[in-house]
């Protein structure tokens, strides 16, 4: 009974402020909205300039969607100056010279694969067939990343929000108050698993069910099993905070938490391909929530894979979260031994 | 039964942080009565309401309430406790608060309702059910705090500094509602700082620095240290006077 006043009077609580609830709910859907249209956009088309090009060429470089301009050799140079175009190819004698702007990466090694394979296709006179596992052509990088998105703003809000919330329990004295009623101290911790929890089924479902159905982020799996890691990553997220709350001695300091327990499970999460680290390295990422949250919902939402593909993540996350409930229940023990 | 004791405090010391707040603190409490322990800000009186309550526990002696060992946590749903600070919940309205704490206590359904209604009206706050308890004056929140640790109809109340910032016509209509509590059987232990609400207690016991340095009834006390007044007689035992 105790337990589940303690949930009703955190949903209350949480009913009063308005505000809270919109930055849970609302500022993710913002940022993942203007996420969608900074990635999601389609496919960038590389800006070519040719010199004394054969025909046969550049159809091939517009073929592979690429803006072809013919200029003068001097006329390109300083269209390239200018930053009009991202390369310019020149023939001579026959041989392609490339001279690429540089400043962008990216770009740079999209125009070089596109100058390669023109070329090629320009001696063998082939067309290349592509299918693909997982995936589509012309997939969005919204795509690729949105599902580690959905689960980072799922992960970062709740982190936030429970820990402030548990931290002006101890700061208001009603948590000491609390302790001087007959409530157990894992009467507290299950009360806040459950308030908390019921808030972030709405939220979590809510922000999966926009990036999916507004946003159009690739999803070809269950949307229960997403569901399923959204709500676990919420309760992994609220026993974490709470947990890292008892170190903090006001809002400020639970901020300061941030950049060491949040930012570095984005690096580590899979944003960012890691392959190229060294493996010890990226090792460290399997002691992060985040690379589960990220590696299940991957699975599910670009894969369509299912229940086997994800148990282990599942398995991992309910742990830390048993681990952390835990934890909660002794440090509480600073309150009242009993 | 005149001189039941309800609760037994014996050779407490605590410390904090090295520091200790509280000397070899003994005392008995009887049945149906208004102790008061009077002293400074920063003399102890709060950790020693905190341990009389069972809410923590000491570093040496004990504590016995109506014969049983605390702290436990059983013993809690008999003491209604208020706590220096407002411990209540802002964004939340007077009945929310009330109803959580309630539960808490295990008050049943229909109970609930009535026992709201009857403390609410006790502290004069029954228009103000429905407000959220952020909106309240400090006054305000004191008398709903008070309204909580009654809730359950504990047989021991401690209160501490149960009258900072109420009015004083509020004050004596709540000091009115203590005795007749006290009539009623409930014992009660008080702390305050304010010199002339000490002469309202039945016994009083005066602390300076972590020390029980005087404990009686007023009268005996005034008597025994031939003062006028409560001041007088604290000074008098804090080795100031003489």
């Amino acid at each position: 009974m105790r337990v589940r006043a303690v949930m009703i009077r955190i949903l209350l609580q949480l009913k009063h402020d308005k505000r809270t609830i919109g930055l849970m709910v609302f500022a993710p859907i913002l940022v993942l909205t203007l996420m969608s249209f900074i990635f999601g956009g389609e496919a960038y088309h590389s800006k070519i300039g040719v010199v004394n090009a054969p025909l046969q060429f550049v159809n091939s470089l517009e073929n592979g969607d690429a803006e072809v301009t013919r200029y003068t050799e001097a006329a390109a140079a300083r269209a390239l100056y200018e930053g009009e175009i991202d390369a310019v190819v020149d023939f001579k004698n026959g041989v392609p010279n490339v001279e690429l702007e540089g400043s962008d990466p990216a770009k740079s090694r999209a125009v070089l694969s596109l100058v390669k394979t023109s070329s090629m296709k320009a001696v063998l006179q082939v067309q290349v067939e592509e299918s693909y596992l997982f995936g589509y052509e012309d997939m969005s990088s919204f795509d690729n990343f949105g599902p580690i998105l959905i689960g980072f703003f799922v992960f970062f809000f709740v982190f936030l929000v429970s820990g402030i919330a548990f931290l002006g329990e101890r700061n208001s004295g009603t948590l000491e108050r609390l302790m001087a009623t007959p409530i157990r101290r894992w009467e507290i911790v299950a009360g806040y698993l459950l308030g908390f929890g019921v808030f972030t089924i709405l939220q979590s479902a809510l922000i999966a069910w926009f990036s999916i159905e507004v946003l159009h982020i690739m999803m070809v799996g269950s949307f229960a099993l997403v569901l399923l890691i959204t709500i676990l990553t919420a309760m992994t997220a609220l026993t974490i905070g709470i947990f890292i709350s008892a170190f903090a001695n006001n809002e400020m300091q639970m901020i300061q938490f941030v950049p060491i327990i949040i930012v570095p499970q984005v690096f580590f999460s899979g944003l960012f391909d890691l392959s190229t680290m060294a493996a010890w390295l990226q090792a460290i990422g399997r002691f992060t929530p985040l690379w589960y949250v990220a590696d299940a919902l991957r699975n599910i939402m670009i894969r369509g894979k299912g229940w086997e593909a994800i148990y282990f993540d599942v398995l991992v996350l309910g742990s830390i979260c048993l681990f952390f409930t835990a934890a909660n229940i002794l440090i509480l023990k600073k309150y009242r031994k009993i | 039964m005149q001189d039941e004791i309800a609760l037994q405090v014996k050779h407490l010391n605590k410390s904090f942080d090295k520091k200790q707040i509280l000397h070899d603190v003994s005392l008995d409490v009887h049945k149906a009565k208004i102790l008061g322990l009077l002293g400074p800000s920063g003399s102890g009186k709060t950790t020693l309401v905190k341990l009389m309550a069972g809410i923590d526990s000491p570093d040496s002696g004990e504590v016995f309430i109506l014969g049983e060992k605390v702290p436990n946590l059983k013993m809690l749903n008999r003491i209604g406790y208020m706590a220096q600070a407002d411990a209540l919940y802002g964004e939340l309205t007077a009945e929310e608060n009330l109803e959580f704490f309630a539960s808490m206590y295990g008050l049943r359904k229909s109970e609930k309702k009535n026992r709201i209604e009857e403390v609410m009206k006790i502290v004069n706050l029954y228009d103000y059910l429905k407000i959220q308890v952020k909106k309240y004056s400090g006054g305000m929140k004191r008398r709903l705090s008070l309204a909580i640790a009654l809730l359950h109809k504990p047989p021991i109340l401690v209160l501490d500094e149960p009258t900072v910032g109420i009015d004083p016509v509020l004050r004596i209509s709540i000091w009115e509602e203590l005795y007749e509590l006290c009539r009623n059987g409930t014992t009660i232990i008080v702390t305050t700082h304010v010199m002339d609400e000490a002469e309202k207690c039945h016994e009083l016991g005066m602390i300076r620095e972590g020390r029980l340095i005087a404990l009686g009834t007023p009268e005996e006390i005034l008597k025994a240290s031939d003062s006028e007044t409560i001041e007088e007689a604290f000074l008098f035992y804090g080795g100031v006077k003489r």
